[in-house]
């Protein structure tokens, strides 16, 4: 029982990182209907670009302020030349153009900051927490508790951002319908540009988190693929469900790594969020908390 | 317009070529400098040529200078053969080709024998292309996978006082779940069967970066040692996993893939007294100063980041110049000195390599490499290996000699599993007694 714990526990903690990637694809579908395939490469841009700024001799504070002024730039310069000669095109468009970005992003970032492997350290000790080691011994690492923390506020600031204030509504308006929106006199335009600046600001927090856990490297692109069964459990436009697909996914993934993976040489947990879902999607194709789209026919 | 060209040089996976003559000894590189794996691209190749640098300072290959071409293959394996492709007619032909990459490797097995340019795969690629008689094109030079595997054994058999202390041992073989991570299996296996040891085998899934259910299962078997078959992101994040679960990092060893400072530097804290395996003892040698002091000061060195000079991937790139080189020598020796050499001439060379400690003196890099004999059956040529442990800030030796174990037994394998190969490809094996 402690060890299926430990295993759980592990899982949730771990999913709620997937969460904070997948909550930057869930804010740029639900403003634009896009899907945003550089989502990862922003993580990856953010996080060397705070890094190289640290290593040039910056503090880590003034670094995410630059990267965040930085994410900004590239969510307005990403409206300006790629978004704006695209409106009203079909989705799939779109969906190409942030592929062409995902390339040019990854490339940018090594040429400014080149390819090393860089260390990022946030302060955050990644160690268990030694209390519950002892009393119950279930590892629970401190850092991943406080990643979870952080993943909570941003959610909750989202959630408000989104239902409470006009842009958020705005956004939603967009999401809906471009063409009605505009209709309507809302700027798409600007609106496009603060949901990119927005998404940008939560690559940047992923990028930190997981930059700082595993060290920022290219690798750090990857993370993207580890939010995809995120997002087809939980909806692709909901912040929330980003959160609980997160956690299914990283809960189920662990389990069934270690209670079923032993029985089949191992190494599922690369392709088991996957299959669960794809049955899920067979269920309920507009994820847990994903409008359901009426047709009329 | 100086960072439009670094941007065009990232993203459009430019070639550079230095410029060539019909009389010059072209290599071709199949290189990665951008990409998941560019730092240890960079980091070998940028070794590499530095190397070939400082022959062509020093006035060439018995006057032969050496002239080379990157292609850009990002380790993609089909971008790999079509850089070979595209190469190895150019500036005259390629002599030789050293792809560091397994898949481009096994890619590039049958063309290289068909095209006769001899292929250096210095520690990856398939261990029983050691068998010169049936792989007469393939060099996987100084240590296979399997022998390196064999090595670690041996390693952990000596820190416990002997083999039989490893009977009851629990050992993890946590692995880059892909052909690479599995190559030692027959090894390991063997080793279990025969000392005794228990043997647990858990797979990471690519790329690597998230191993919290393997670690959890290593806490709950509480093994003795944990030996780490990583790759890129698989490293840092074990590392950092292992100490998030309280494991300690001095009962773990890496394969030398897993043994670099872009492996242990993003771990922080986390990888010190991790240790390692490596076919370079770290340190400085008259050869990396000799570098310094003919190439980068004359501004032709190739590492953007200087501090990057004798790290482990430099220090392995320079490692592969000097076998490409000494090649060269050795079949001008044969062929006529001051000439340039074909593929199957340098080929020859590979295969008749005797870098024993007096030449290395020579070359200044005694006791930064083991010594080297090669054969027609041997296309090895070594099997030694050492022990590295980071001590959080550089890379030091463990293991004051080089550690071999037991080549018998590997031999056997390397055999068997190349008779294989040859059945299945219908290869007549070499008679290596006819071989001049």
């Amino acid at each position: 029982m402690q060890f299926f714990l430990e295993v759980l526990i592990g899982g949730l903690l771990s999913g709620i990182m997937y969460s904070l990637v997948a909550l930057g694809f869930v804010l740029i579908y639900k403003a634009s209907g896009v899907f945003n395939f550089a989502q990862g490469a922003m993580v990856y841009f953010a996080a060397l670009t705070t890094v190289g700024l640290v290593d040039s001799g910056m503090s880590l504070w003034l670094a995410i302020l630059l990267t965040m002024v930085a994410m900004v730039v590239l969510g307005l310069l990403t409206e300006k030349i790629v978004l704006r000669p695209l409106v009203a095109q079909h989705e799939i468009t779109l969906f190409m153009a942030t592929i062409g970005l995902t390339f040019f992003v990854e490339g940018l970032a090594q040429a400014i900051w080149g390819a090393n492997v860089r260390a990022l350290d946030l302060g955050i000790e990644d160690v268990p927490l030694e209390w519950l080691l002892e009393s119950a011994n279930i590892a629970v690492s401190q850092f991943d508790l406080i990643a979870s923390g952080i993943a909570a506020a941003l959610v909750i600031l989202l959630a408000i951002f989104f239902s409470k204030t006009k842009i958020g509504r705005a956004l939603r308006a967009v999401a809906d319908d471009h063409q009605a929106a505009l209709s309507i006199g809302i700027p798409l335009q600007h609106i496009w540009a603060i949901v990119w600046a927005v998404a940008g600001f939560v690559a940047l927090v992923a990028g930190l988190l997981w930059g700082a856990r595993n060290g920022v490297q290219f690798a750090l692109t990857f993370v993207a693929l580890k939010a995809l069964p995120v997002l087809i459990l939980g909806g692709f436009t909901s912040v929330p469900g980003a959160i609980l697909g997160g956690l299914i996914i990283g809960a189920s993934e662990k389990l069934a790594e270690v209670y079923i993976g032993p029985h089949v040489g191992g190494g599922i947990e690369g392709w088991f969020p996957y299959v669960l879902a794809l049955l899920f999607l067979l269920v309920r194709p507009e994820g847990l908390f994903g409008e359901k789209i009426i047709r009329r026919i | 317009m100086k960072f439009i060209k670094k941007a065009l040089v990232a993203a459009a996976f430019a070639t550079a070529a230095v410029s060539a003559s019909a009389q010059e000894q072209f290599i071709p590189l199949l290189s990665y400098r951008v990409g998941p794996y560019a730092d240890g691209g960079s980091g070998f190749f940028g070794g590499v040529i530095d190397y070939l640098s400082l022959i062509n300072a020093s006035g060439g290959v018995n006057g032969v200078k050496l002239t080379w071409e990157e292609c850009e293959t990002e380790y993609n394996a089909t971008r790999g053969v079509e850089c070979y492709e595209r190469l190895k007619k150019s500036h005259g032909g390629a002599s030789m080709v050293e792809p560091l990459s397994t898949g481009i490797a096994y890619g590039l097995i049958d063309r290289v024998a068909q095209d006769k340019i001899p292929m250096t795969t210095l520690g990856y690629g398939r261990s029983d292309a050691a068998d010169g008689r049936v792989f007469p094109y393939v060099f996987p030079l100084i240590t296979s996978y399997w022998d390196q595997a064999a090595g670690m054994i041996k390693y952990l058999a000596d820190k416990e006082g002997g083999f039989d202390k490893l009977k009851g041992k629990k050992i993890v073989h946590l692995y880059h779940d892909s052909a690479f991570g599995k190559e030692p299996f027959p090894v390991f296996e063997a080793y279990a069967k025969q000392l005794g040891f228990e043997l647990i085998k858990l797979a990471v899934p690519h790329p690597g970066n998230e191993q919290q259910s393997q670690w959890l299962q290593i806490r709950q078997a509480k093994p003795d040692y944990v030996i780490l078959w990583g790759w890129g992101v698989m490293n840092p994040t074990a590392l950092k996993t292992a100490q998030r679960n309280g494991f300690p990092r001095e009962k773990m060893l890496g394969v030398w893939w897993a043994g670099s400072e872009e492996h242990v530097i993003p771990a922080g804290d986390a990888a010190k007294g991790y240790s390692s395996m490596t076919f370079n003892t770290p340190g400085n040698y008259p050869l990396l100063d000799e570098i310094k002091k003919k190439v980068y000061a004359a501004g032709k060195g190739n590492m953007e980041d200087k501090s990057r000079i004798g790290s482990v991937y430099h220090m392995r790139g320079v490692t592969a110049g000097i076998m490409m080189v000494e090649a060269i020598r050795k079949a001008q020796d044969k062929y006529g000195k001051g000439k340039v050499m074909s593929g199957e001439q340098v080929r020859w060379g590979f295969e008749n390599l005797n870098v024993d400690e007096a030449r290395l003196k020579a070359l200044g890099a005694l006791g930064m490499m083991p010594t080297v004999k090669t054969s027609c059956l041997d296309h090895e040529g070594s099997g030694a290996v050492k022990v590295q442990r980071w001590d959080g800030k550089a890379w030091k030796a463990v293991t004051p000699n080089w550690v071999t174990g037991d080549r018998a037994m590997i031999r056997k394998m390397v055999e068997e599993s190349a008779a294989k190969y040859a059945a299945e490809k219908k290869i007549a094996p070499r008679d290596c007694s006819k071989e001049g």
